[in-house]
């Protein structure tokens, strides 16, 4: 086999799973897109305050030391233990739980049956309130997330491929663990807003507001369980790419990425999130490394969204989004 | 028919004389007053903006999500005080909506839609299957289109499983409004005689708003008018068929016989009913 194929191999195998982390960021706000047509903006900050949260509960780290060592004087900085990472993130949880109930209790509360695009504002004011508030919480410093995650070269894959071509792959044990765990996570979403019955009252409350409502479903009710459903999506998120790159504000701008992954999966589609981050990734990796060297590389910048783009061109609902039913 | 005796046996629903306002400055109800008894088929008749559908949802409190408000009189359930509950709260008391347009989930199958009504249920599945089986015993044409997107059904089947899904929370009264809305008279007919049935052989008792005066009324038991935001008539449903007012403005009738409506004397409206 020619070697620029094998290369292309790995190439694709290493997109597919950077796709996997995209698609569980798109997750979280096709989640609150669909029950609420809010767009959350701050999903991404979502990620990195669960991660902040996670790695402060673990470590034992006092919130808001900071703070009160300004205030009081005192020299306070951990409480000097450490949790296992299971309970932390249990603790974790249901932080975001709490989180989830504040956000919908102070702010969307009182923007009931408003434009999407007052919103959306409202997220963006949520992302920049929560970034800050992260910090005071937790501290600016960038953090080393591991809950016991495998780690480094899955040595299996490498001396089989090795066995096959004459060329290890080099495949991150981190990612298939992402891979798996985003699969259970998407299998688990999709029965549970198919066939239970908070999950049919999800879909509802996505379809009609004034419906649900009239049928006695409670809309505080299903958009605190969405949120903290996201909360959850978002600190699965932040534990894969804080234990890969470190618990840091860049954290926040994955978000970012996760835009043409919607795009390209539709905004309401659990499965299209996952296929459009599979696609993005993939096709990121794939376009570098074979168009790349010939235009002077940096091509994942923006091929993410040149593609959403054609995307928006010739099929504005995305591959996967509902189909706008309309009746003449 | 229930016979007047039996309707004054229990009042079920009573509005004592409540001021709507939405976004604290539009006065849209100016002291509505009605009674509900129970087993009963009563109508709210109306023109455009009378104030029939503002006066459901101040009963079943779906006006807290439109920014308006009750700020005057009181609403009583089996003589309690209703007006603060929530809509989940009311649904569990027994009292449902169906609301003007359908408002049918569209992207959820036809028992999606159905299943979504016995939300506020504790109910196993066994009792929920029972009761589906009664709303397609009710509805045959529901039952072929189960598994149908209720976005992509008939209007008549879109109504059909709104009144369904009001039917699965098991109510005691349903409020319902227009349900001739865009419907053809056939259909309009079809669903005021399931409508009547329901009433007749299950018990439920019914608050209709509707602007379809002639079918309305021919249905009802008892009827109330509403203009501007205040209720200017009401009466046992064969009366009002009979007034000659309603006729006349109403129903499109006069002594005369059939008229043309330019030829309607609006100023004797304004000068009864107004002053």
């Amino acid at each position: 086999m020619p070697d620029q194929l094998i290369y292309a191999m790995e190439v694709f195998l290493n997109g597919l799973m950077a796709g996997v982390l995209y698609a569980l960021v798109a997750l979280g706000f096709v989640l609150i897109y669909k029950a609420s047509g809010i767009f959350n903006y701050a999903q991404g900050v979502m990620a990195l305050f669960a991660a902040l949260t996670l790695v402060g509960i673990m470590e034992g780290q006092v919130p808001f030391s900071h703070l009160i060592n300004a205030m009081f004087g005192t020299e306070i900085h951990h409480f000097g233990w450490h949790l296992p990472a299971l309970v932390s993130i249990l603790l974790t949880m249901a932080v975001m739980v709490l989180l989830a109930w504040a956000v919908n209790k102070l702010i969307f509360n009182h923007l009931v049956n408003q434009e999407p695009i007052i919103l959306f504002m409202a997220t963006i004011g949520l992302a920049y309130f929560m970034e800050g508030f992260g910090d005071i919480m937790w501290g600016a410093d960038i953090k080393k997330l591991d809950v016991g995650l495998p780690q480094g070269i899955n040595t299996a894959i490498d001396e089989t491929t090795y066995g096959w071509f004459g060329y290890g792959f080099f495949i991150d044990n981190l990612d298939i663990v992402a891979t798996v765990i985003a699969a259970i996570l998407v299998i688990a979403l999709v029965i549970f807003s198919q066939y239970t019955k908070q999950g049919r009252a999800m879909r509802a409350v996505a379809d009609d507001h004034q419906a649900a409502l009239s049928v006695g479903i409670s809309l505080n009710f299903i958009w605190v369980m969405v949120w903290s459903l996201a909360g959850f999506v978002a600190l699965v998120a932040g534990i894969m790419w804080g234990t890969k790159s470190g618990v840091q504000f860049s954290l926040s701008l994955i978000a970012l990425k996760a835009l043409p992954v919607l795009m390209l999966g539709g905004f309401t589609s659990i499965p299209g999130a996952i296929v459009g981050g599979l696609l993005i990734g993939v096709g990121e990796k794939l376009f570098e490394f074979s168009v790349g060297p010939l235009i002077g590389g940096a091509t994942e910048n923006w091929f993410a969204y040149v593609l959403a783009l054609l995307f928006l061109v010739f099929r504005p609902q995305g591959l996967f989004g509902e189909k706008i039913i309309e009746r003449v | 028919m229930l016979d007047a005796a039996e309707t004054q046996t229990e009042t079920l629903l009573e509005v004592n004389n409540i001021e709507v306002i939405y976004n604290h400055v539009i006065l849209v109800l100016k002291g509505v007053s009605l009674k509900v008894p129970k087993g009963g088929i009563t109508a709210l008749l109306g023109g455009n903006g009378a104030g029939k559908t503002t006066t459901l949802k101040a009963v079943s409190n779906l006006l807290a999500s439109e920014r308006g408000e009750v700020t005057k009189g009181s609403i009583l359930y089996r003589g309690e005080r209703v007006q603060d509950l929530t809509p989940n709260d009311l649904v569990k008391k027994g009292v449902i909506q169906v609301m003007e347009g359908r408002h049918c989930f569209e992207h959820l199958t036809v028992e999606e839609n159905l299943l979504t009504g016995a939300y506020t249920r504790g109910a196993g599945k066994a009792e929920i299957d029972a009761d589906l089986e009664m709303v397609y015993n009710y509805f045959p044409r529901l039952k072929e289109r189960r598994r149908s997107q209720a976005g992509y059904t008939s209007g008549g089947e879109q109504q059909m499983v709104a009144i369904g899904r009001a039917l699965m929370s098991r109510p005691e009264t349903i409020l319902l409004d227009e349900p001739s809305m865009g419907l053809a008279p056939q259909l309009v007919e079809q669903i005021f005689d399931i409508v009547k049935s329901l009433n007749e052989s299950e018990g439920y008792t019914f608050l209709l708003a509707e602007q379809n005066t002639n079918v309305a009324l021919r249905f009802a038991h008892y009827g109330y008018i509403l203009e501007n935001g205040r209720v200017v008539m009401d009466g046992p449903a064969q009366e009002l068929r009979e007034n000659p007012d309603v006729k006349e403005f109403y129903l499109g009738m006069s002594d005369e016989g059939r008229k043309s409506f330019r030829d309607v004397r609006s100023y004797r409206r304004r000068k009864r009913w107004l002053s």
